[in-house]
């Protein structure tokens, strides 16, 4: 477990991601500007070709630099939340042994940044949506004597689960908010890139 | 796919190959930094002159581009469609149109702007100690000002803002000055947009929304988005009457008060109808008693081939009306220059 398990992660991400966009990209036609998708394509393979070019000795470095690249080039709200994300998780690392409950350490300050940049609450149909119970759930697996591999398993089931939550709520938060009620019945874009990223840090940090 | 029918070559290349093409067709008023998508007034920085900066998502044109050169904006960052630029553009634009007056960043209030712009704000600070002072603008009426929404979007009011604050600051007014004057235009400005068809993000390839025949789209902001209200379709005057309604009795806009009277057409709309639909505006305007200093019609702040328009108000006092008729010479907006 080091930083190549993170650089496996980064690059499972953006494939994913990549296979998803158009998925992506539908939902937020519903409810948003149909560019959710395309905009968070775009930035994970500027962070696979920052990876193509760049070697890592520590695992805060390579978070760090994922999250600039994602401020320079997601733009939106998505580059300043999930940027921020990056840069705070990989902050928090530094100097870090790479323990379960160091790298739980690390999502908090990474989802804490997300709140303070979004100031979204629960159940204003965002990411933080998906956030809440993911970290909820990989507390309570690693209090449980869980290994990382099972924690963040459990943390990707809840964001699903959050994910699916999100549909019937109306937005408080970002364009969807301008629908009103007309909201309601969809499911949001960005509480499902996050499960997405977090279904991929299950296939690949353990 | 198949059904998307634009002038492009790539998708992927729109914004970049049409920053060229602003490039290539105004070499006299711009200098577009290509790598950064940064359209600048060919003569930034002016000495003693504060710096004016906006930007946003590309689709809006002529906004905020076109409004780039004398008596506007120093400087355009330009986004992916609908999409905020990010941080590393407002940066370099603020740095590159500083002649030591400071810079206004005149923002849109959507959450990616806002937040792109407060990222570069704080960057520029802990950088360069360049003075930075931003102004947002939300005079969207059909969006409730509340908890439970990101705020009003900012609309039509921003077209009329640019224009105003940039003739103040080509007179040399100084940071602090400037930027509550962009507050008073858009503390004094309400808009109400509809639309007729949806649009088609080149990277989406379809429509965002679908709409029947015999419908239209009422609250629609300009990013596609759907709106608050599907209605059946319905005359010029009756529309007319459900954009300046809400406008009206927002501010409100009052017996005896003198207003600009702007009536914008989302992209695909011609002019022919947005003329018809600024007679009913008039006449409305006229029954209430709200005096027209100033008008424009035309499409300023589109939402790429949308068709549809919106009413904005701004109430204008001698100040405001004379900053309005101050020389301007952009590719967007010009006279008396």
């Amino acid at each position: 477990m080091g930083v190549d398990s993170f650089v496996s992660w980064l690059r499972d991400v953006a494939g994913s991601l990549h296979d998803n966009s158009a998925y992506l990209t539908e939902l937020d036609s519903a409810i948003g500007d149909a560019d959710h998708g395309a905009n968070m394509d775009r930035g994970f393979q500027a962070v696979v070709g920052m990876l193509d070019e760049t070697s890592f000795d520590g695992t805060d470095e390579l978070l760090k630099k994922a999250g600039m690249t994602l401020v320079s080039k997601v733009g939106g709200a998505s580059g300043p939340l999930y940027g921020t994300f990056f840069l705070r998780f990989g902050t928090a690392l530094a100097g870090a042994d790479l323990t379960p409950e160091a790298i739980g350490k690390g999502l908090h300050a990474g989802v804490e940044g997300v709140l303070a940049r979004g100031k979204a609450e629960l159940g204003d149909k965002t990411m933080y949506d998906a956030w809440a119970p993911a970290l909820e759930a990989y507390d309570a697996a690693v209090a449980g004597g869980s290994d990382l591999g099972t924690a963040l398993t459990a943390a990707a089931e809840a964001a699903a689960k959050g994910r699916d939550a999100t549909i019937p709520l109306v937005a408080r938060k970002g364009r969807a908010s301008y629908l009103g009620e007309r909201s309601a019945g969809h499911q949001d874009p960005g509480a499902t890139s996050t499960t997405l990223i977090l279904e991929s840090a299950a296939r690949t940090l353990s | 796919m198949g059904t998307m029918k634009k002038l492009i070559n790539d998708p992927a290349d729109v914004v970049s190959e049409a920053l060229q093409g602003m490039a290539a067709a105004h070499p006299d008023r711009l200098r577009v930094d290509l790598e950064n998508r940064i359209v600048y007034r060919k003569d930034a920085p002016r000495p003693g002159k504060v710096g004016l900066i906006s930007g946003g998502g590309s689709g809006h044109e002529p906004m905020h581009g076109g409004f780039v050169g004398l008596g506007m904006l120093d400087a355009a960052c330009a986004g992916e469609v609908f999409t905020s630029p990010v941080p590393d553009q407002m940066m370099a634009a603020t740095k590159a149109v500083d002649a030591g007056a400071g810079v206004l960043h005149i923002v849109k209030n959507y959450t990616g702007d806002v937040m792109n712009f407060e990222m570069a704000a704080e960057l520029a600070a802990a950088d360069a100690g360049t003075e930075v002072l931003s102004v947002v603008t939300n005079d969207d009426v059909a969006v409730q000002d509340s908890l439970y929404t990101a705020g009003r979007r900012g609309v039509g009011v921003t077209v009329l803002l640019e224009k105003i604050v940039g003739a103040a600051a080509e007179e040399g007014r100084p940071l602090q000055e400037v930027a509550d004057l962009a507050k008073k235009v858009n503390d004094n400005g309400r808009s109400m947009g509809m639309a007729l068809t949806s649009c088609t993000v080149p990277a989406a390839g379809k429509p965002t929304f679908e709409l029947a025949e015999n419908e239209m789209e009422v609250g629609i902001g300009i990013h596609g988005e759907p709106g608050r209200q599907r209605l059946p379709l319905a005359p010029a005057r009756d529309i007319a009457a459900m954009l300046v309604d809400p406008v009206v009795s927002d501010l409100p806009y009052q017996q005896g008060d003198s207003v600009i009277a702007f009536v914008n057409g989302m992209g695909g709309t011609p002019l022919l109808e947005l003329y018809l639909m600024y007679n009913e505006v008039a006449q409305l305007l006229d029954r209430a008693g709200i005096t027209v200093a100033r008008s424009l019609v035309g499409n300023y702040i589109t939402s790429l081939e949308m068709a549809g328009c919106s009413v904005t108000l701004l109430k204008a006092d001698d100040e405001l009306v004379r900053l309005w008729d101050a020389p301007v010479n952009t590719p967007g907006l010009r006279w008396n220059a």
